[in-house]
């Protein structure tokens, strides 16, 4: 079954949060509506609403992550769920565990949705499949595949920084396109909200074959790919990839590719600098950048939060039954 | 032995250009005659073929039964049978057997087993390296004595290219075609899916084109340089295709075959993440499906192989990239066969020459023909049967396959191996 009819209803509602690609604008902009009356709840004295009230949520981690789980872990808490966190490193499961038999067990202690991380693509497609009727799956990051709550965070940031109208804005985003899922679910996002032109800068060892079919203008200099830019999106570089022959030294990636206040003239100014995190400082870009005035990295941290409540409540929302009272 | 009279059908022999109404008539276990009754000749037992098509038993140049090693995914009695049914009278088994064919012994093993289940025959590639490791080469002489017919080193990598031009010659001097499945490894580089737009779209680690065409380039080089005689296992792409018939027009002796489902679906098919079609070399472009296509009408490729690949369902069951590849095949073969001559995109006799006499020729095997002395392998199908695939309808272990669920048209009334009727004797 194709993603888009996985991961939504029959009547148009959200029933699993798996990829941005075969959802369509008015789901996006429903998100980041629902993002915005929860962004408020962290200024209350009491950070929470009960919408979640009774419901459990397992965070289950095959990778590592500190960030992506913690958030979605203050946005199950702040709905009033029941969150239970679990890591599963590959040294676990190599004990021999399906994944199937994870989710199973879980199942059976009655959870009511999986927010799933793991190495592979596709692996949030397999436990959307496999996952019983009541039971939603969140894909916080698959493989290379999509990590769609942190573009729709980036979304938010965007719409936050620059108005609601992503028509008359370019967009470029700068790194590791190949293995990022980041960058992924973020083209697709753009794309759906209309973005006026959105723009990938990478060495060609970094871009995926025919990366343009995602919709985007490809650059291989960073300097012209800035060129009258109003959000730039840096991506991490992960060290694994000076091995592999992807790239010769983090110093001469800096030196291209990373985003110095010289090189950021080439851009609006009121150009807004975005970065999933973790940042590598002096390899992706300048300290003086990431903590200048124009870069919203601590805000996308803040806004993730909410951008997570939001998604979670309407994919849990409509799996409240028919006839029991729904917070 | 009995003597069989196999009467009313439409015989089609690719390899003797026949195609009409003929009998069939079999004595100690070959082809007696074809047409007329030979003299003396009185049948022991009638088989009618009314209505029916009467082809010679298939071969199919690529089965994994999965014995020895990894019986909870098949074996050969359960691969055997399922083969005899669906009118497959010949398996040709790769060596990555567990363990490796690298033995006589384990030839000795395979073929004992399969005499056992008195159905369809096995005949067995051996390892062109020991243990498939590429490094060593193995007694490949040793081997063709136990009576394989031709040697491989299946999926697994040769440590470099001197081994494997090593390896061509030392095969050559004893006459025995090496089984090539082109690929460069490091370019292969771990991936699962071809590289292109939708291996981009679904995050899938690409496995491009050149993985192919560079080992393709570079075994026709040395195949050339050692003078043997080589063959090309499932080519995926069109430019592979192209090469080899290049090397053929220049008078190299390559041939190549390419697998059922490569001629069915395109990469297109991975956008669900379904593990049905994650396969090994990656089922390619719109593009690549017409360069098969094209290299099966023009000759260039010789032989169509289910490539079967039973697993276990647990197999199947996990995330894309960490399923394991292949399908289960042989429950399909015919038909699937047949289709093709239904699209027109071959004609009938065509498309039954690709599973019997053209692979037959790859093998350098006396099988896939009905010529008066020959081996009496025999299938008779009914052409206009129409049968869904499932799980309950596969006789092989594994219902591993992208086509469950579709309608098959081509059903196998009665198979026969040198002259036995191992399936259907008890049908009407």
């Amino acid at each position: 079954m194709s993603a888009a009819n996985l991961q939504i209803r029959p009547d148009g509602h959200l029933r699993h949060f798996l990829c941005i690609e075969g959802l369509n604008r008015g789901l996006l902009t429903e998100i980041l509506d629902a993002a915005e009356s929860f962004a408020g709840v962290a200024e209350q004295s009491v950070k929470k609403v009960p919408l979640l009230r009774g419901k459990t949520i397992v965070n289950l981690f095959f990778e590592a992550s500190t960030r992506t789980r913690t958030t979605f872990e203050l946005a199950a808490k702040r709905l009033s769920a029941d969150v239970l966190n679990i890591n599963i490193s590959a040294s676990a499961a190599v004990k021999g565990e399906t994944l199937l038999d994870t989710l199973r067990n879980l199942e059976a202690m009655h959870v009511d949705m999986f927010v799933v991380r793991h190495a592979e693509s596709g692996t949030a497609h397999f436990f959307a499949c496999k996952a019983l009727p009541h039971v939603s799956v969140i894909n916080a990051g698959d493989g290379r595949h999509e990590h769609p709550t942190q573009a729709m965070l980036d979304m938010f940031t965007i719409r936050r920084e620059k108005g609601a109208d992503f028509g008359r804005l370019r967009v470029a985003i700068v790194g590791d396109i190949l293995h990022s899922r980041v960058a992924r679910s973020q083209i697709h996002a753009l794309n759906l909200l209309n973005t006026g032109e959105v723009r990938v800068i990478a060495p060609r060892t970094l871009l995926p074959a025919h990366v343009e079919s995602l919709g985007v203008r490809v650059f291989n200099d960073l300097r012209e790919g800035l060129r009258d830019i109003d959000v730039v999106i840096m991506l991490r570089l992960q060290r694994e990839r000076m091995q592999g022959a992807l790239l010769p030294s983090e110093r001469e990636y800096y030196q291209l590719y990373g985003l110095t206040e010289e090189k950021l003239s080439m851009a609006r100014p009121d150009v807004t600098i975005m970065h999933p995190g973790p940042i590598n400082r002096g390899v992706e870009m300048d300290s003086q950048v990431a903590d200048g005035p124009r870069s919203v990295i601590l805000q996308q941290v803040t806004y993730g939060i909410a951008v997570r409540m939001a998604v979670m409540s309407m994919a849990m929302q409509q799996n409240t039954p028919a006839g029991t009272a729904s917070a | 032995m009995p003597d069989i009279r196999i009467h009313g059908g439409r015989l089609i022999d690719p390899a003797n250009q026949l195609d009409e109404p003929l009998d069939l008539y079999i004595s100690a276990g070959q082809v007696a005659a074809v047409g007329q009754a030979p003299d003396g000749f009185t049948a022991d037992i009638e088989l009618d073929a009314s209505g029916l098509c009467v082809v010679p038993g298939l071969i199919d140049l690529c089965a994994r039964v999965r014995e020895p090693g990894q019986e909870h995914k098949a074996s050969i009695d359960s691969e055997c049978r399922a083969a005899a049914a669906a009118g497959i009278t010949t398996l040709c088994c790769p060596p990555d057997t567990m363990p490796v064919v690298d033995t006589p012994a384990v030839v000795e093993l395979i073929r004992h087993r399969a005499r056992q289940t008195n159905a369809s025959r096995i005949v067995v590639l051996g390892a062109l390296t020991r243990q498939l490791k590429g490094e060593h080469l193995s007694e490949m002489a040793a081997l063709q004595q136990a009576g394989c017919v031709g040697v491989s080193n299946a999926h697994h990598p040769l440590q470099s290219t001197l081994v494997e031009r090593r390896a061509f010659e030392y095969a050559a001097t004893f006459g025995l075609t090496v089984f090539l499945h082109a690929s460069d490894v490091a370019l292969e580089a771990g991936g699962c899916a071809h590289e292109g737009h939708i291996a981009t779209r679904l995050g899938l680690p690409g496995i491009p084109e050149a993985a192919e065409t560079v080992a393709v380039a570079r075994d026709l080089a040395l195949i050339e340089q050692a003078g043997t005689r080589a063959h090309f296992c499932r080519l995926s792409t069109q430019r592979a295709v192209r090469m080899v018939a290049r090397a053929r027009f220049d008078g190299l002796p390559v041939t190549a075959d390419v697998a059922i489902p490569y001629l069915h679906f395109t990469e297109v098919e991975l956008s669900g993440f379904s593990p049905d079609y994650h396969f090994i070399p990656p089922l390619r472009t719109p593009l690549d499906r017409q360069g098969l296509l094209e290299g099966l009408r023009d000759g260039t490729l010789s032989a169509l192989c289910s490539d079967h690949q039973p697993h276990e369902p647990d197999a199947k069951l996990a995330p894309f990239p960490i399923t394991e590849p292949g399908a289960s095949g042989i429950d399909s073969l015919l038909p699937l066969t047949l289709k093709l001559a239904d699209e027109n995109l071959l004609t009938l006799s065509q498309a039954i020459e690709q599973v019997t006499s053209g692979p037959a020729g790859i093998l350098n095997l006396p099988y896939g023909r009905l010529s008066a002395g020959s081996p009496a392998d025999v299938c008779i199908f009914d052409p206009g049967a129409t049968w869904r695939l499932d799980a309950s309808s596969m006789n092989s272990q594994g219902t591993n396959t992208p086509f469950l669920g579709w309608e098959m048209k081509g059903r196998t009334r009665y198979t026969l191996r040198d002259g036995q009727i191992i399936f259907g004797a008890t049908a009407s």
